[in-house]
């Protein structure tokens, strides 16, 4: 046995790292390190700390870069201030106040739901036909590309942006809550729509198309069976987000539980926030439920 | 095989005339739901106001541009914040989830009966309140700030990633960790050697995807006052300082771009 092998055996087996590459895992152990204490302690906690150490004299400071990093300010007055307010937060949901505030919370989930249901509609039925365009099996490219930056455009911007955007515009009401929850459907749903189709089996539109069948015919028999289970799959589970979504919605102004939510929050009645914050759950709770029982019977 | 007759001819059929009515009923239904939905936004909107949409659009627009590029030198402390914000928030989640996974995952639970329903709660709990929600009440505990939005952030991605992570706990092969326990290891060994590995590429895939996602939300965070760039864009729409909008709006956009970008190459090199 030659000597390598023999210190090679002879050295106790160790797990091999995750990121194989030493000079790769060292860099971004290195960099995060230095990230982490930027973002946390700031180059102000730095200097204190080598102030404190007695390494540099009492003036030593970073000077203008303390501005830029200057880590995350923990205000433990206003913490301890605060406590109260968070345990009264807390208690609030062992009794919560379902019916002084039940008018507007009433009115307030009536309408999420309304919008819920209405933008998750309209934004399926938009979507169907952009996710055709953008999956590169069945679209011409200037098509494909069109498709795809209009599944970009709606995947970047956060619905909150397009909230405030759309009630500057529309004016404050559902209607600007609509427009962005279906806008954000046909980002969310055309993406993931477009790559199942883009995975189909070719196999059987093919033969679909072997018989004769026209464009539409195509897409009726040979694409949609295949995509179906997976549509109903996702549209149960944008029909969930949307519905949670709706519920922030009205901090901007665009209707929904989210406005009398920000009105409670603002008079710090928390047992009425409390109240709210429990009908959010359960009906999310509730929506999936449901979307996993529709799901495994279609699947 | 269900069969109609016409013209005394037998005709194939996909359906039976029962699940066709069903159907059709269903979509019925489905059709009304939405008219009447649609009914409703309609009637709580005054349509009046949309007869000039397109002059509004226009004015805002020239307002608009060009964004105030001088302002950007302004703009540096408050995305250093946003992604402060996001990528802390996105490992205090992680430190917190792992364990809620595990609690939570049928194979790895000390008690199905309590414990696991515990876990179940704290994620359907903590993915169900939006992250602008939980700020809106940090901020009224911890003061406006970087922290609140922290503290917000992480809480929101609690369930997420503990959910995802317990589905990955939950998927693990068996026989790895079987072969671990026969070679005598203590539990926390069986842990370490058996279990961490395989769900190795499914935490790092679901943190990059967590981070993603959380930098989306941690730029809207500001506008209840918990710190980031939302912070500027609510005082920039305060006092319709349009120019400032359209360039912080542009700063965003960029922002989710890189985010997106760096989390699909790193997912794309893990899977």
């Amino acid at each position: 046995m030659s000597a390598a092998l023999e210190a090679k055996l002879g050295r106790a087996w160790k797990k091999p790292p995750f990121i194989s590459s030493p000079v790769f895992r060292w860099v971004l152990i290195i960099g995060s390190l230095v990230y982490l204490v930027l973002a946390t302690i700031g180059t102000a906690g730095i200097s204190e700390f080598l102030r404190w150490t007695g390494i540099v004299g009492p003036q030593f400071s970073f000077g203008a870069t303390d501005k830029l990093f200057s880590g995350i300010e923990v205000k433990w007055d206003r913490i301890a201030r605060g406590w109260e307010r968070g345990w009264q937060f807390i208690k609030a949901f062992a009794e919560p106040d379902f019916t002084s505030r039940w008018k507007d919370i009433y009115k307030g989930i009536y309408e999420s739901i309304v919008m819920t249901i209405a933008s998750t509609v309209v934004g399926i039925a938009i979507s169907i036909p952009v996710a055709l365009g953008a999956a590169r099996n069945i679209a011409p490219l200037p098509i494909y590309l069109i498709c795809r930056a209009i599944v970009a455009v709606s995947r970047a911007l956060n619905e909150i942006i397009v909230a405030i955007i759309l009630v500057a515009i529309l004016g404050f009401g559902p209607l600007a809550g609509f427009i962005t929850l279906s806008f954000a459907t046909i980002g969310f749903l055309a993406k993931l729509l477009a790559e199942d189709i883009e995975n189909m089996n070719k196999v059987q539109a093919e033969a679909i198309k072997s018989t004769g069948a026209s464009w539409t015919q195509w897409i009726n028999f040979g694409v949609q069976p295949q995509v179906m289970p997976r549509l109903i799959g996702l549209s149960m589970y944008r029909l969930d987000i949307n519905f949670r979504e709706s519920a922030v919605l009205g901090l901007v102004g665009a209707g929904g539980i989210g406005g009398t939510l920000n009105t409670a929050f603002d008079r710090y009645e928390f047992d009425t926030v409390a109240a709210i914050l429990i009908i959010i759950i359960v009906t999310v709770m509730f929506l999936e439920y449901l979307s996993g029982v529709i799901r495994a019977r279609i699947q | 095989m269900p069969i109609s007759e016409r013209n005394g001819l037998k005709v194939w059929q996909l359906r039976t005339p029962k699940s066709q009515l069903i159907r059709w009923g269903a979509w019925l239904i489905g059709l009304a739901v939405f008219i009447f939905s649609w009914k409703e936004i309609s009637d709580n909107t005054l349509w009046f106001m949309m007869d000039n949409v397109g002059e509004v659009v226009a004015d805002i627009t020239g307002r608009a541009t060009p964004p105030a590029w001088s302002y950007i030198t302004e703009l540096g402390k408050p995305i250093w914040d946003t992604l402060a914000i996001a990528t802390l928030g996105t490992i205090f989640a992680l430190i917190m989830a792992v364990p809620v996974a595990f609690l939570a995952a049928r194979n790895t639970t000390p008690s199905r009966l309590f414990v696991r329903p515990i876990a179940l709660l704290v994620i359907v709990s903590t993915r169900s309140v939006n992250s602008l929600i939980w700020a809106l009440l940090l901020v009224s505990i911890v003061g406006p700030g970087v922290l609140a939005g922290l503290i917000a952030i992480s809480i929101r991605s609690i369930g997420f990633c503990a959910k995802l992570l317990y589905e990955a706990i939950e998927e693990i092969n068996v026989v790895q960790v079987e072969a671990i326990k026969a070679t005598g290891a203590s539990p926390m060994q069986v842990m370490v050697y058996g279990i961490v590995p395989q769900i190795m590429p499914a935490f790092a895939g679901i943190a990059v995807f967590r981070w993603d996602i959380n930098i989306r939300e941690s730029t809207v965070l500001g506008l209840v006052g918990a710190g980031g760039i939302g912070l500027a864009l609510q005082s920039s729409l305060n006092v319709l300082a349009w120019p400032k909008v359209s360039l912080i709006l542009l700063v965003i956009l960029v922002a989710v771009v890189i985010g997106e970008w760096v989390s699909a190459k790193v997912r794309g090199a893990i899977i």
